[in-house]
């Protein structure tokens, strides 16, 4: 049995952990924003702007949460606006460019199953300010889930066409979810405190849902993916940069602007 | 308002004036009393199509209007006006929505529509053919371009078809907060630096007279107003609400300290009225006729989204058929 | 357009104790997306606890003029609606 985390690295973990969430759910919900007006049915324009939103109101919680564990006087602006990629901590995954819509179905839901087994975990974190903040983003995420799925097996069990497309949305997305149960120091020290669930522990369950929601979608499940992705130590994909210079390029031309 | 009176082709000639008289004395009567125009009710052939048109043209005028907004969603400077910009551009979708189903109630389908905005003959207003520069342009488009919405709308919740007259009382209930938005933004920036407040000049600079445009031409070229008016779909002129939206707005831009771009703007005591200078037709007839700075964009922007969630599309109907294949194998 | 949508009428309880009222329509390919574009585009504030989606085309309505002999009888279909009426695609300008 390891003795009690000094206070110090527990806090920093903490704040890391919650950072990682944070940065997830605010890049996902960036590429979901880049869709509106483009989606192929009016329909799917008010859908994803749903997500979308529920995404970066995560987010900001998370962040304004984040702030205040690191003291430093940041507010949810400054942490998503003044930070660069190498201190972003999301999933490789989450930054991901949208593709077709097809594409962003399988990303989604491959997020989306994620976080039901993550944010139903949290609803019993020792913190009861990420626990509160889970709760909430579990009701949303069952339902952006039931969105993705939906289409997951519309898409994969439509058209000879439609299936080639999510077919390969898999086979080339696949290879981040590794990530999603690669637990860390970060992860194991925050486990310990009872902060978060073991990554370990979800893995099965999450595996078992992909494997019997790809069946209902005539999707093959693609094999494991050797090269490990470290977006949640800020190492990311080329595409991080990109995404965040378009994001944070006013406030970053106007410094100290109110708007 | 997203209904600029645009519908100027003459067609042929009201059907009503063929058809026997009783049923279009009686139907004008019931528009008198101020009753509502169901679906099935009986019509003058040319008060369905002149609704169509007007209907369509204010859905499609949403639906093109989320693209020069939604270009500033990934860039918004702060968490909370990307949300806020998020849930405008979706609400306006969800307009285009409320639209197309009254539309529908009139007997042509939301394809068929759609396929007439995306080959370019049918219209949609005329403000969104310009583009969004700066991050003021979507303060400038909250304040301005919905002001100007819902003046126009407010008066269609009394329009005598009942499912537009519904459609249009749910769109002005969520109208406000846009336009609160808007004016938030300017009022920010206006208040904010030496260059947010410069933006937000410029912002006013370029979206004044269009907005002014967007009432639609002066009640004198309008031919169909009064017809419109009989009918009780249009209640009223051009004219009067484009006079009455720039009696509202220069006190609030005043409010900002920021200058209206109308040298010959000025307040008339005795009429009670500000008056303003001459309108630049030819700029708003050649908006329409496809020669504004983004006629091309949008158009592309729709016929990309169309074209490319073709397979999505096809691919839905396909599961839906196999859907419905399986359940009558189940029960057989 | 062979594959567009069909139409579904919504309804939506806004709180319980309250019935299911006609709020407007939506296009879906099948009814658990119809639910979803309802709670998309009808509920986005607040104003629903229970939705109800119908397939425009098993709506039968009561003729508005029914006393009338000057009106069409058009009993069993809500709308003037074109999609409710399968042609042939090889049939033009129809």
């Amino acid at each position: 049995m390891s003795a009690p985390e000094p206070g110090d690295a527990l806090r920093a973990a903490q704040l890391r952990y919650v950072l990682r969430l944070a940065d997830t759910s605010l890049v996902l919900g960036q590429r979901l924003g880049e869709w509106v007006g483009h989606a192929p049915q009016l329909e799917e324009d008010l859908g994803l702007a749903n997500l979308a939103l529920d995404l970066i109101g995560q987010a900001r919680l998370l962040l304004t949460y984040a702030g205040e564990l690191e003291g430093r006087g940041r507010d949810e602006d400054a942490l998503a606006f003044l930070r660069d990629a190498p201190e972003f901590l999301n999933l490789t995954l989450a930054e991901q460019p949208n593709g077709d819509f097809g594409h962003t179905i399988v990303r989604q839901w491959l997020i989306d199953t994620w976080q039901l087994q993550l944010y139903a975990g949290l609803s019993a974190s020792s913190d009861a300010r990420l626990a509160a903040i889970a709760a909430k983003a579990l009701k949303e995420t069952r339902y952006h889930h039931r969105f993705s799925s939906g289409w997951l097996v519309r898409l994969g069990d439509g058209t000879p066409q439609s299936h080639e497309r999510m077919q390969q949305a898999l086979d080339s997305l696949w290879r981040f979810t590794p990530e999603l149960f690669a637990a860390d120091e970060v992860d194991e020290v925050v486990c310990r405190a009872g902060i978060a669930p073991s990554l370990a522990q979800l893995q099965p369950a999450w595996s078992a849902q992909v494997d019997e929601e790809l069946r209902a979608a005539t999707l093959a499940r693609p094999p494991a993916a050797p090269h490990p992705w470290y977006g949640k130590r800020g190492v990311h994909s080329e595409h991080l940069g990109h995404l965040l210079a378009e994001m944070q390029h006013l406030p970053r031309t106007f410094p100290g602007a109110r708007w | 308002m997203y209904t600029q009176g645009l519908d100027q082709a003459p067609g042929p000639a009201p059907a009503s004036a063929a058809e026997p008289g009783a049923p279009a004395a009686h139907f004008q009567a019931r528009v008198d009393a101020e009753e509502k125009i169901e679906p099935k009710d009986w019509m003058p052939e040319a008060y369905r199509q002149t609704l169509v048109r007007q209907i369509s043209q204010h859905a499609h005028s949403e639906v093109v209007g989320m693209l020069p907004e939604g270009n500033w969603i990934t860039r918004a400077p702060s968490l909370r006006r990307k949300a806020v910009l998020i849930a405008k551009v979706q609400d306006e979708g969800g307009h285009g929505m409320y639209l197309y189903s009254a539309a529908e109630t009139l007997g042509v389908a939301r394809g068929e529509l759609v396929e007439q905005l995306l080959a370019g003959s049918a219209k949609y207003s005329s403000i969104f053919n310009y583009p969004t520069l700066t991050w003021a342009d979507i303060g400038a488009i909250g304040w301005l371009v919905d002001g100007a919405a819902i003046m126009n709308q407010i008066p269609l919740c009394r329009c005598s078809y009942g499912p537009y007259a519904r459609a249009m009382v749910r769109i002005c209930k969520e109208e406000s907060f846009h336009q609160r938005q808007g004016f938030e933004i300017m009022l920010t920036l206006a208040r904010g630096s030496e260059a947010q407040r410069a933006m937000a000049q410029d912002a006013l600079n370029r979206w004044w007279w269009p907005s002014l445009m967007m009432f639609g031409p002066s009640d004198h070229d309008s031919k169909h107003t009064a017809q419109s008016m009989r009918w009780k779909i249009k209640r009223f002129s051009n004219d009067e609400l484009r006079q009455k939206f720039i009696d509202v707005t220069v006190p609030q831009a005043q409010f900002l300290g920021l200058a209206v771009p109308d040298a010959a703007l000025r307040w008339n005591e005795a009429t009670g009225h500000f008056e303003s200078g001459p309108i630049d037709w030819s700029e708003f007839h050649a908006v329409l006729k496809g020669h504004g700075p983004c006629n091309r964009e949008r158009l592309a922007a729709r016929r990309a989204a169309h074209a490319e969630g073709a397979w999505v599309r096809e691919a839905a109907a396909a599961h839906a058929a196999k859907l419905a294949g399986r359940s009558a194998a189940a029960a057989a | 357009m062979s594959h567009e949508w069909p139409l579904f009428e919504v309804f939506i309880r806004s709180r319980s104790g309250l019935e299911h009222r006609h709020v407007g329509s939506v296009h879906a390919a099948d009814a658990r997306m119809a639910v979803e574009h309802a709670r998309d585009v009808y509920t986005r504030r607040l104003e629903g606890v229970s939705i109800w989606v119908v397939p425009s085309a098993q709506i039968t309505a009561s003729d508005p003029g029914e006393a009338e002999a000057l009106f069409e009888p058009a009993r069993d279909k809500v709308y003037r609606h074109p999609t409710f009426y399968d042609i042939p695609d090889e049939v033009k300008n129809l």
